[in-house]
């Protein structure tokens, strides 16, 4: 047998048959010439000769690869059969497309995400560090990787021999203006020590990174990223050397970064040293956490040695500055978890959601394929009958379902580009370092999907219509009904699974779903409705001192409150729902000193103008809010939220004490009024707060404001803006939105997974209400006859009724109560999405088994309402 | 496929292939002179069924051990005819030999046999 033989079997034919015409021209020419008459010396010949067509046929099969041959033949077989029942054919070719479209969508976001190491030299070395809480407060929500103190980074770094070297980060937000008065931008950006890009493997694209005599506190050296080299430079080499203003302070570029180097996000535009611009008085400090770090592993060293000594270090720290918050150990991380971040558990869940819709797909297709083998039974049986073997039956069957599933398969990976794209655009929270895109492995992850769910879908309806019963069907007689017992059995069976698979779902999504309603229906402490908001920078050199950014502040807040529509401004440093915004240790001054060992109690800072309580409908509980009068030196005033006022003063009352905050120069400040809690992130608790007053002349800040407004407050972003501007044309205006838009993004995560899973289960809901359609329609022709003769002996309407509709509602009931029960254990591991739900939540399991008997009620209601219309007469006829 | 060889019988078969090699040391032949010297060899004992040699042919052709070609036969007809190759020729001495032992290995056994019979007479 040879492949080249195979390919030209044709034509190896023709060349035989010309070579037994040959012989036989001979053996008549021999037979002749022995003085036979032609006629009959032709008969002689091909009596010797025998059947040609036997040679031929022996030589044709000896020319064959068997297996491509037969795999061919029941290709073009399934592809007929599927093809003279289009409507079928398109439902499951579609069921498949979009299932294994979601799969492979999902697959890619979590291969790229998760899987995919970063594009750095031997990632699998890299590691992030950070530290680590012991106390209960720290790991109460499961996640402790707290940003590393820059003391604590230089002393890793010089103390510890584990790791080839370590690298630091950290998080910048310039003002990025020309040298030529061009259009200020607001750039997000990075501080990274010198090191980080020959640590990373990153070469510059054009230029230089950084050295190590530029990373120092006055350092002026900035790296562009590529996307804003070509966006805002043209892609003009020649920016290398030249200066740019970032917040004011000259800049030299040294270098731009590759345009694959999108790390640790796209948006980031500019790269500093690390030191740079630091204040002078941070860096010794081991509590000032803002950091994170890279570390590369030393080939012959072990993850948990080199971490070992890192912990040593640590923990001497934190022995030597037993009040202050320094950690007591180091977390590592990999690159991929630490940029996933809060994306890898709603990833995970969706993976589970979509292969769960997955199997109900191959369930449904494998349904309709029962139901189809049942119209196929007699063909089946003689095929048997003439000697096909099983094994070549079952092979014919699953050739159909797996031309479906890779017709399926095709379609679905043109659906999952699309998918994917929408996804990675739509999703905020994805990390984008890598691309996410449809690659080799991910085309190879479909294939495989699609001969799994073929086998999958194709493999039970296969064995159960080729079985020995099966040949049963050439002995039955047209009445009888005995025989499809068994396969209406494993319709039902296949049914209940589908069921119960698509309850767990339900359910999930329905915990999902009551989740983020009740994130959404959060208050947050404050108005909400009808607020713009908006975040400016100062520039420092511009305003450099108390007074001229107090005078722009004020004047600002004036200017704003004066316009028509605008009910109330609030100025501060940071806006409730809008993140965390930094925080602070501090002490009281009344209390007594702290025990050995015990922490600094710690609160979030806020700096707070005198209008931004009242504005923000913030209401007051005791004392007062800060005035006009709360400045420059009159200003070491505090507010406190009512969390803290509970939780450090029980039973007191602080207005009057002092708080003591180490980090502004060693202040105290008076307590002048305690207001109500607001949530800093909706969905976390609320967090002790200490509010300044914003007057205070801090010169590093810009601020966020945030005015109410009588109708549509985006209408009013333009109006606003313009008054900025008319104080400040250089003035950089950022994160224009309304509250509830600001506060719903922080909300993204929630909403994306819980509509995803969501959208999931309802498709499979579908997909299982047409399967239990499908099965009692078929099992109605089944009984055509018998309910016929139950209707001539006396059967009301309303019984064949009720007896069709529960026969199709039992499957159903047994599902729901599979899944129910699979539910109440499977959603425990999504117990940490959850926010104030419970996962055996009663609401949700009584709307899913309301649901799903509603669904199922109608699906069934059809084909019984058929079987109650029947005409017995005719249906005794049928058949 | 493997079906119909067995029809064949596995010793026929083997032999058949040989005798064609064998044929064909006189010189190129084609189908039906190849059938023809191996009955007429054989005194007519052997009838060769073309149900088999053209299956044979093509399969040794496949193995290398014969190459065709398309020539013009004793009558002045178009004929297929078939050559020796040289693996063709060490494959018929590597069979030869085997049957060689073949047959010797029976004639023991078939021989002894006759032997006793005759002793007891």
């Amino acid at each position: 047998m040879s492949w080249l033989r195979f390919f030209r079997r044709r034509r190896a034919d023709a060349e035989l048959q010309e070579e037994i015409d040959g012989f036989l021209a001979e053996e008549t020419a021999e037979n002749i010439a022995r003085g036979l008459g032609p006629e009959e010396a032709r008969r002689r010949a091909r009596i010797k000769f025998g059947n040609p067509r036997k040679v031929r046929e022996t030589l044709w099969e000896q020319n064959t690869v068997s297996l491509v041959d037969t795999l061919g033949r029941d290709l073009k077989y399934a592809a007929r059969t599927l093809a003279r029942t289009p409507g079928f054919s398109l439902i499951a070719i579609a069921v498949m497309a979009m299932c294994i479209g979601a799969t492979t969508s999902l697959f890619t976001v979590v291969r790229s995400v998760l899987l995919r190491p970063l594009p750095f030299r031997d990632p699998d070395r890299l590691v992030m560090l950070y530290e680590h809480f012991r106390d209960a407060r720290s790991n109460q929500e499961g996640f402790n990787y707290n940003t590393v103190a820059p003391a604590d980074y230089f002393d890793w770094r010089a103390q510890t021999h584990g790791f080839e070297d370590m690298a630091a980060m950290r998080y910048w937000q310039f003002n990025l203006t020309g040298e030529r008065g061009e259009l200020p931008e607001e750039v997000s950006a990075r501080g990274g020590s010198w090191n980080l890009f020959p640590l990373l493997g990153v070469p510059a694209a054009l230029g230089r990174t950084f050295t190590e005599s530029e990373d120092r506190l006055d350092g002026t050296a900035a790296l562009l990223t590529w996307n804003l080299f070509e966006r805002r430079f043209g892609g003009d080499a020649a920016i290398v050397g030249r200066q740019i203003h970032l917040s004011g302070k000259p800049y030299t570029v040294v270098g731009v970064l590759p345009q694959w180097f999108t790390y640790p996000d796209a948006k980031v535009q500019v790269w500093v040293p690390y030191l740079s611009g630091l204040p002078p008085d941070i860096v010794p400090h081991h509590d000032y956490h803002f950091s994170t770090v890279v570390a590369r592993l030393r080939p012959d060293v072990s993850l948990s040695s080199a971490l070992s000594q890192v912990e040593a270090v640590q923990y001497r720290l934190h022995m030597e500055n037993l009040h202050a918050p320094v950690a007591e150990d180091v977390a590592p991380r990999t690159l991929n978890d630490d940029l996933a971040r809060e994306v890898k558990k709603p990833l995970l869940i969706l993976m589970c959601a979509v292969g769960c819709m997955l199997l109900i797909g191959c369930l449904n297709v494998a349904n309709l394929l029962v139901a189809r083998g049942a119209a196929r039974q007699k063909e089946v049986a003689i095929r048997g009958a003439l000697g096909a073997r099983r094994l070549t039956l079952i092979r014919g069957q699953l050739t159909e379902s797996l031309l479906i599933c890779a017709a399926g398969g095709a379609g679905g990976v043109l659906l999952s580009l699309a998918a994917t794209n929408w996804m990675a655009s739509t999703w905020k929270d994805l990390p984008n370092a890598v691309g996410i895109h449809v690659d080799g492995v991910v085309l190879g992850f479909a294939c495989a999907l699609v001969f799994s769910a073929a086998l999958l879908a194709g493999l039970l309806p296969a064995i159960s219509s080729t079985g020995k019963a099966a040949f049963a069907a050439l002995q039955a007689s047209p009445r009888s009904t005995g025989g499809n017992r068994s396969r209406a059995l494993l319709r039902k069976t296949l049914l209940t699974v589908e069921i119960a698979v698509t309850v767990v779902l339900l359910i999930g999504a329905g915990l999902l779903l009551r989740s983020f309603v009740r994130l959404r229906s959060i208050d947050v402490g404050c108005v909400t409705a009808n607020v713009l908001t908006l975040d400016y920078s100062l520039s420092m050199q511009k305003y450099n001192s108390p007074e001229k950014v107090n005078a722009f502040n004020e004047a600002l807040v004036e200017k704003l409150r004066a316009m028509p529509g605008v009910r109330a401004v609030a100025l501060g440093t940071a806006l409730p729902g809008e993140g965390n915004g930094g925080d602070d240790a501090f002490t009281i001054k009344e209390h007594p000193a702290l025990k050995p060992g015990e922490l600094l109690p710690d609160a979030l800072v806020r700096g707070a103008d005198p209008g931004y309580f009242s504005a923000l409908g913030i209401p007051l509980l005791k004392g007062r809010f800060f005035t006009g009068d709360d400045r420059l030196d009159r200003a070491k005033k505090v507010i406190i939220g009512s969390a803290l006022a509970r939780q450090y003063f029980p039973g007191e009352d602080p207005v009057g004490k002092y708080l003591h905050v180490p980090a502004f120069k060693d202040a105290d400040y008076e307590i002048v009024g305690v207001v109500g809690d607001t949530l800093w992130q909706v969905g976390k608790p609320a967090t002790p707060t200490m509010y300044f007053p914003m007057l205070d002349g801090g010169v590093e800040q810009g601020g966020s404001l945030a005015v109410r407004t009588d109708s549509d407050p985006l209408a009013m972003a333009v109006p606003v803006e313009k008054q900025i501007a008319a104080l400040d044309a250089e003035l950089p205006v950022s994160h224009v939105q309304t509250m509830q838009q600001a506060i719903g993004e922080s909300l993204g995560n929630a909403r994306f997974s819980a509509s995803l899973v969501l959208t999931f289960a309802l498709l499979s809901l579908l997909l299982a209400s047409v399967g239990l359609y499908g099965v009692l329609s078929y099992l109605m022709t089944q009984r055509t006859t018998e309910l016929g003769v139950r209707m001539a002996l006396g059967a009301q309407r309303d019984q064949v009724l009720r007896l069709i509709l529960f026969d199709g509602l039992r499957p159903a009931a047994i599902g729901l109560a599979l899944g129910a029960a699979a539910g109440a254990g499977i959603t425990q591991l999504i117990r940490s999405m959850l926010y104030d739900t419970e996962p055996l939540d009663v609401g949700v399991y009584v709307a899913v088994t309301l649901t799903l008997l509603l669904v199922a009620t109608l699906a069934c209601m059809i084909p019984a309402w058929r079987a109650s219309r029947l005409n017995p007469m005719q249906a005794l006829r049928a058949d | 496929m493997a079906k119909n060889d067995r029809t064949d019988g596995e010793m026929l078969k083997g032999t058949l292939d040989m005798m064609i090699l064998r044929t064909l040391v006189a010189g190129d032949a084609h189908g039906h002179t190849v059938a023809k010297v191996i009955e007429r060899t054989s005194e007519d004992v052997l009838e060769v069924e073309q149900g088999s040699l053209y299956p044979a042919l093509h399969r040794l052709e496949d193995r290398g051990w014969v190459s065709s070609y398309w020539g013009v036969s004793e009558n002045n007809r178009k004929a297929k005819f078939y050559r020796l190759t040289v693996a063709g020729r060490k494959q018929l001495v590597v069979e030869t030999s085997r049957w060689r032992q073949m047959i010797r290995a029976i004639g023991l056994v078939m021989g002894e046999e006759l032997a006793a019979d005759g002793g007891t007479r």
